[in-house]
């Protein structure tokens, strides 16, 4: 990246933005989000984010995007995983290892259901929303 | 095929104990009656927590939040709220029942939590510089550099804001920047304190790890209004994810032109180094980390003057910790008015607690200041796992001391924890329930200061470990009455006249286990009994013949094998080579071990 200016900074933000925001209506891709903080990683998120990478290309799916984030606190359910899909709620999921991951893939994304015993609550509400 | 509705029913083990089984049969009922079964998916979760009002509901999309949900009320759910599309607002959580004070208008939320600090964490990917400015990332930074801010106007930002030091004592962030800005120097410097140290604490970790952009962006500003042009970082070794993710941060905040010469066209220039602490947690005290940045072995010196007027390479010098930082950039971009509503009036703002020890949703809490324990606790912690009863909460980590039941419903903030005898440190909060003993607890925090001591000054190189000494005699029942008295000198001693923090703060942790549990500690000298039946010098194991059936489980399972008998007779301990592991203990299945 070269160096910005003020205005491509500004530019930048706003053409970033809509694309992050996963759980917004128009969101039309569908998002794997895997906390990768050191309690993810050493509860095994690594294996779990491969597992969803195996697992999407097994079932010929192409258009779902995988990121890593940092941890968002729910340490007790590690690996924790925020999912999106086009017309279902965003939820975050715990405790998922690597067949956790697969069902995921099988039944959530391709079976539009959600799964049994794994849901968390998302532990506040995004502050930065709300900024203009 | 999509579903209309979700109904998802809590599934932690506080909301099955009060019926979420039944709930979900009547839901299943309910949806089957209406014959709308295969346009709803009913969902079993993991713990919400909110434990104390379950069994909780809560319906998707629209996220209605029922709490208190019985059986009976399934089918006036599935009727009103799925095939009306009318909230059934009688069972709705209300935000009055919260305690938490968050008076932020444009937010509405039934979570006990308020994310200011961990805004990012668990959003952006912190290795996507991209992804960081899509969230008003360096937005404060451009505000301040082009938005005609002054550092002055910086300053009455943060004084507005109330904000003070996360890292422990709790000093006002507006006062440290503005002494530092008032001194004229030819050189300044902005320091980050990650040196985070106390045991169970680990949110400036995760900062570093979700979030880094926001340290680099509050560093930059906080060298604009200081007139600084470097800035170090100060993070421990055994922090290696964390300390990459910072050192590709600072690569690409460099490459984006946020960090360098001239800062987005400005005069403005700024950069960021790292330096690593080898682990000593006296490196956390700031004249310590200063000298071990210069490269000079870790030690405090005196205050004042403070390093603000007269820091590293003895020019003035900004320390703020990581906590204390990842607030900046909001406060400037949402105005420290902002900012103030949150919280209490003379703590501003939230706190990150790292929620450890006997609690079943273990992690990082941020609440906003003036949240009960009981809240954090119980509502967000979930409570004490196997059902255990609660028996203290430490705080403050080696400098803190103990909360009892007591005081649950005592708002969380600066001032309170100092009256209660802890303090706030860095937001280590370690549960414990009846099988822990208190004075072990004292004992370890002792034994962690004796040895991170730096040894410079002989209150807390000698104090120390005198202290740890009587407390090591109490844990084998060798010590006195007298004792007490002695604790009760050296420590006032300690308090007075040691050089830095960590001497000073040493003796909290066993004055507020005497003050708040007097007859637990009383029974190790008094009766030379450990009522938790922890400390191994009190307590023996024996097996009772009469409930002995022979069964050898406890001998098989003896690690140093010192239980003898023959299969089907009685078992006996050889006390003499017993070392108190508990393993036979928890092995019986027929309570016939004994310990006393």
């Amino acid at each position: 990246m070269a160096k910005m200016t003020l205005d491509e900074l500004r530019k930048l933000r706003e053409s970033k933005k809509k694309e992050l925001d996963l759980r917004s209506p128009d969101n039309k891709s569908i998002h794997v989000v895997v906390g990768m903080g050191t309690s993810g990683i050493a509860n095994g998120a690594k294996k779990t984010l491969q597992a969803f990478v195996d697992e999407l290309s097994d079932q010929g799916l192409t258009n779902v995007s995988v990121r890593q984030v940092g941890g968002m606190g729910l340490d007790f359910a590690e690996p924790t995983v925020e999912v999106a899909v086009p017309e279902m709620p965003t939820v975050i999921y715990g405790n998922v290892d690597e067949e956790v991951a697969r069902k995921i893939v099988r039944k959530h994304i391709l079976g539009k259901q959600l799964i049994n015993e794994h849901i968390y609550d998302r532990p506040a509400a995004d502050i930065v929303e709300g900024t203009e | 095929m999509a579903f209309h509705h979700y109904v998802l029913v809590c599934g932690g083990t506080g909301c099955v104990s009060s019926k979420a089984d039944d709930l979900f049969g009547e839901l299943a009922k309910a949806l089957d009656q209406e014959g709308i079964r295969d346009d709803v998916q009913l969902v079993k979760t993991g713990c919400f927590g909110f434990c104390e009002q379950g069994p909780i509901v809560k319906v998707l999309p629209e996220e209605s939040f029922y709490v208190g949900v019985k059986p009976a009320d399934a089918a006036e759910i599935v009727s009103e709220h799925i095939v009306k599309g009318r909230q059934v607002d009688r069972l709705l959580y209300k935000e009055e029942d919260s305690k938490v004070h968050a008076k932020v208008d444009d937010i509405s939320f039934y979570q006990k939590q308020f994310r200011i600090v961990l805004r990012n964490c668990g959003f952006i990917d912190p290795e996507n510089i991209d992804e960081y400015i899509a969230r008003d990332g360096y937005l404060a930074l451009e505000r301040a550099l082009t938005g005609g801010m002054t550092p002055d106007d910086i300053i009455e930002e943060l004084k507005e804001s109330g904000l003070r030091g996360r890292g422990g004592a709790g000093f006002p962030t507006w006062q440290k920047w503005g002494f530092s800005k008032a001194v004229e120097a030819d050189q300044k410097y902005v320091v980050c304190n990650a040196d985070e140290g106390d045991p169970g604490a680990y949110m400036d970790r995760s900062v570093l790890e979700g979030d880094p952009h926001s340290i680099i962006e509050a560093m930059a500003i906080a060298g604009y209004t200081c007139g600084a042009d470097t800035g170090f970082v100060y993070c421990r070794a055994e922090y290696p994810l964390a300390i990459h993710r910072l050192e590709v941060a600072i690569k690409q905040a460099t490459e984006a032109g946020l960090l360098g010469d001239n800062i987005l066209g400005t005069d403005f220039s700024f950069t960021i180094e790292i330096r690593l602490g080898a682990g000593a947690f006296v490196c956390g005290e700031e004249t310590a980390l200063l000298a071990s940045i210069e490269g000079k072995r870790g030690m405090p010196i005196p205050r004042p003057p403070f390093p603000a007027v007269k820091g590293l390479w003895e020019k003035p010098t900004v320390i703020n910790n990581v906590e204390t930082l990842a607030n900046i950039p909001v406060i400037i971009s949402r105005g420290g008015e902002w900012f103030a509503k949150v919280g209490t009036e003379k703590s501003r703002g939230t706190k990150v607690f790292a929620l450890t020890g006997k609690i079943k949703n273990s992690g990082l809490v941020e609440v906003p200041m003036g949240t009960t324990l009981r809240d954090i606790i119980y509502n967000i912690g979930g409570g004490i796992p196997d059902g255990r009863a609660f028996k203290a909460v430490q705080t403050g980590g080696p400098s803190g001391g103990v909360i009892t039941a007591d005081y649950l419903d005592t708002p969380i903030d600066y001032e309170h924890l100092q009256e209660l005898g802890s303090i706030m440190g860095s937001g280590g909060m370690i549960v414990m329930d009846e099988d822990d003993c208190m004075l072990d607890v004292a004992k370890f925090y002792l034994e962690f200061t004796v040895e991170e001591s730096c040894g410079k000054c002989a209150p807390c190189r000698v104090g120390g470990r005198k202290l740890y000494n009587i407390l090591d005699r109490m844990a084998k029942g060798t010590a006195e009455e007298e004792d007490f008295g002695r604790i009760e000198d050296i420590g006032q001693a300690m308090k007075r006249a040691s050089l830095c923090g960590l001497g000073q703060t040493a003796p909290n942790p066993v004055l507020s286990v005497i003050k708040y549990f007097p007859e637990e500690i009383g029974a190790h000298v008094k009766e030379g009994r450990c009522p938790a039946g922890v400390c191994k010098g009190l307590i023996q194991y024996y097996i009772d013949p009469e409930k002995c059936i022979g069964c050898t489980l406890c001998a098989r399972r003896c690690p140093v094998n010192v239980i003898a008998g023959e299969r089907k007779e009685v078992h006996v301990i050889d006390q003499n080579g017993c070392i108190k592991c508990g393993e036979c203990f928890d092995a019986c299945k027929f309570g016939a071990v004994i310990r006393r």
